[in-house]
């Protein structure tokens, strides 16, 4: 396949992640923000913007932190070119100049959710259709994915297509647990506490996590076994190490097809070793900040190394 | 100045209202029927095009937001006899102007026996000195031919267009098919129509056949556009899909060891056939236009040692001008040694003083057009225009005459449309898209009816608000 429609797939597979796991932080930091006094909202809504690196744009044309005016923002905002609207936009762009590469059920549903959500963003969000919003992104990317599970070949092109759902997912988790880490360290202080516990069930809430880990807890929640859980258990589908798994594997499905590696299948191994070879102890003795911190920056080497190995740009 | 409205042929009707016998079964099926229902079907065929991202995009237009064409759904239906007829001169004039490119750019006997004047093509910009005494893989020079057809009369079919270049719509022939046929199931197994669906593994298959020389028996097809705003763009896209051909940019290919390739995720890999939907000027900024960002530079090196086929040839367009078209049947008996099947529309070429002088004095009742246009861009229709644009247009005549060709204004088949007050008759035309390969010459039956919209309207070109149609060949 060419190295522009690799590119193509595997950005339009990025932009579609990242809608979507864009929406699930608006939908937990509005539930926070309901659920909280004012200032305990604003607080969450300041802490959202930072996990989506947009804190200082928004700063910039905005005067105080409403749901109303952060949702907007995030959602189609002007001043802010990646907005969620304009992640659809780029995704069916991609689509159509790689059209050939994906069904017909998978353009259609690119296409639709595009249609669909230019026309619900097409004004400014109330509150009380937020949740309605929130929802629709989600089922088109969820329709999306399911397209392109249940209709593509298994090759090439569906490789690149998961890597780079993998890549933006893994960086996406890694975000909002960076943001939010302090809420995860083992101090004495906090535990227990009310504000904590719902902390803790707003990470997890970020990550659609919630029901899984009570399910596997059983009623009990503390910091390190939600940081284990997120971070390291392979069985759940936004778990940094659930995320490298599926990425080595289309990595190693590549190398399968081509009869070769490269320089990203080694990058890729050493990344694996960081996260998948430690355990969850090792990771706070070694500091959580300072290890998302590194994995968000070998996370991005991963991607760059992908898109020189199989020549995405001229 | 008053015109009198020529007396116009009716495809589905006769004037004494009974219903033609190429839409006897379509008439009745249509005759049961419930009005409400059809309306909403017409609302069904937009979403259906929304969604299925069958759009065009519009030059010049600010928001450059994607439109479609809009579709009618009676179709445009002619009988099995009709088809055969018409398909034979297309196939005969088909051959002559492939054969009329050949000899253009070598041996030139049409030019020495003194029937083309030479400054007819030494003045066409569209005429490439870089292709002479070369001949194409297979000796093909148009892969993909659109003729353009318009109807007078029962029995009379005349050319209006050749397009020899790089033909466009056949997207819509297919998806026009399509969508009536998952709209009205029943109307298909009620009607006996000749498929279209054939046509992409019949394209693919012209091309490979059209292969250079020590080509892989499967070749490399791949389908060059200039990108996803070029107008034509879903078509491009929709072709390779269907084709199963790679579809690249011009940023996509390098010429690399003397072969034109494609930059691959596992490195250069050659292309064999370019089946490319951008023009000569942009084809090759070493040969061409030096600004083109959307072609190969040294592609026609390539080409000219016989390593890659690009489709169609290089320098096809001369065939396009009008004004050789007015000398097509000549054309065709000088190549064919036939009489031409089909006629062409009457031309008065200004180049000539005689041609000149009549097109003058008769403004206001012809149609004038660029030699070089298309699209329907920059033309005058004289009975249409107001006294302003008369003399605008007369100045510019003026200064360039040779530059246009005027043709009367026709009495353009109708067929109807469906509106919301019922049916209504509006002007067509009919555009068949036709292959040629060592193999031989493939016509697809029925092709692309473009329909004026709007009433009494002759322009059908959809950069113009035209629609189309399905066009059915019935299979008896």
């Amino acid at each position: 396949m060419l190295g522009r429609v690799a590119n193509g797939i595997f950005w339009m597979y990025r932009y579609l992640e990242r809608a979507e796991n864009t929406a699930r932080l608006l939908a937990a930091g509005h539930r926070m923000s309901l659920t909280r006094g004012p200032e305990a909202a604003t607080e969450e809504w300041r802490s959202v913007l930072t996990t989506l690196g947009l804190l200082q744009a928004y700063t910039a044309n905005h005067e105080g932190f409403s749901g109303a005016q952060v949702c907007d923002f995030v959602l189609r905002g002007k001043g802010n070119e990646l907005n969620v609207l304009s992640m659809f936009e780029r995704a069916r762009t991609n689509a159509r100049s790689c059209r050939s590469a994906i069904t017909l059920e998978v353009w259609e549903a690119v296409n639709e959710a595009w249609m669909t959500l230019r026309e619900q963003l097409a004004r400014p969000v109330r509150e009380a259709s937020l949740g309605t919003v929130l929802a629709a992104i989600r089922r088109e990317s969820t329709i999306a994915r399911g397209a392109t599970h249940g209709s593509m070949l298994r090759n090439e092109i569906y490789c690149f297509a998961r890597a780079g759902t993998f890549i933006e997912r893994a960086d996406n988790t890694a975000r909002i647990l960076d943001v939010k880490y302090y809420l995860l360290l083992p101090s004495l202080a906090y535990v227990g506490t009310p504000l904590d516990t719902a902390q803790w069930d707003n990470v997890l809430r970020s990550l659609s996590g919630e029901r899984a880990y009570r399910w596997l807890n059983a009623g009990r929640m503390d910091a390190r076994s939600i940081a284990d859980f997120v971070i390291l258990d392979a069985r759940f589908p936004r778990s940094l190490a659930f995320c490298y798994a599926a990425i080595a594997e289309n990595l190693a499905a590549l190398a399968r097809l081509h009869g070769r590696e490269g320089p990203a299948h080694e990058l890729m191994r050493s990344a694996d070793e960081q996260l998948t070879g430690k355990t969850i102890d090792e990771i706070f003795d070694f500091g959580l900040h300072q290890f998302l911190g590194q994995f968000i920056v070998s996370n991005q080497a991963v991607s760059d190394a992908i898109a020189e190995q199989y020549r995405f740009i001229v | 100045m008053t015109t009198t409205e020529p007396a116009q042929f009716d495809e589905m009707h006769a004037p004494d209202g009974s219903v033609r016998r190429a839409y006897a079964e379509y008439q009745q099926w249509l005759s049961e029927q419930d009005g409400m229902w059809m309306r909403r079907k017409s609302a069904e065929a937009e979403s259906f095009f929304r969604r299925t991202g069958i759009t065009f995009n519009v030059y010049g237009d600010e928001d450059g937001e994607e439109r479609l064409i809009p579709f009618d759904m009676v179709p445009r239906i002619l009988t099995g006899s009709e088809w055969r007829r018409l398909s034979r001169g297309i196939e005969q004039r088909v051959r002559a102007i492939n054969a009329f490119m050949h000899d253009l750019y070598h041996r030139q006997e049409i030019i020495r026996s003194g029937r083309l004047p030479e400054r007819l093509f030494r003045d066409n910009s569209a005429w490439l000195p870089q292709m002479v005494g070369f001949t194409p893989p297979g000796g093909v020079y148009t892969h993909i031919v659109g003729i353009d057809l318009v109807r007078t009369g029962p029995d009379e079919f005349l050319v209006l267009e050749d397009n020899a270049r790089t033909p466009s719509g056949v997207s819509y022939m297919l998806e026009n098919r399509e969508t009536m046929m998952a709209m009205f199931p029943e109307l298909f197994s009620r009607v006996k129509v000749q498929p279209v669906s054939n046509y992409p593994r019949m394209l693919a298959k012209s091309l490979a056949a059209c292969a250079p020389r020590g080509a892989p028996d499967v070749p490399t097809v791949a389908v060059l556009t200039p990108g996803i705003y070029n107008s034509a763009y879903f078509e491009h896209a929709f072709l390779a899909d269907q084709m199963g051909a790679e579809l690249v940019e011009g940023s996509d290919l390098r010429v690399v060891d003397g072969r034109v390739q494609m930059r691959t995720t596992q490195g250069f890999q050659p292309i064999d056939v370019l089946y490319r939907r951008v023009d000569d000027d942009f084809l090759d900024p070493l040969t061409f236009n030096p600004q083109s960002v959307l072609g190969v530079p040294g592609i026609m090196d390539v080409y000219r040692a016989g390593r890659v086929t690009i489709a169609n040839a290089p320098g096809t367009g001369v065939a396009d001008d009008k004004a050789i078209y007015s000398f097509m049947p000549e054309i065709v008996e000088f190549y064919t040694g036939e009489k031409p099947l089909l006629g062409n529309v009457q031309t008065w070429r200004c180049a000539d003083p005689d041609g000149f002088k009549y097109v003058l004095e008769h403004l206001g009742e012809l149609v004038v057009k660029e030699v070089h246009g298309s699209g329907g861009y920059g033309m005058l229709i004289g009975p249409t225009a107001s006294r302003r644009e008369i003399a605008a247009f007369r100045d510019k005549l003026l200064a360039n005459p040779a530059n246009y060709i005027a043709q009367p204004t026709l009495a353009l088949s109708t067929v109807p449309i469906f509106t919301r007050k019922g049916l209504a008759p509006r002007h067509v035309d009919l555009r068949p898209f036709v292959l040629v390969s060592p193999d031989g010459i493939e016509i697809t039956p029925g092709g692309l009816t473009r329909v004026a919209l709007k009433k009494g309207s002759l322009v059908v070109n959809s950069s113009q608000g035209g629609g189309t149609k399905d066009s059915w060949v019935l299979d008896d």
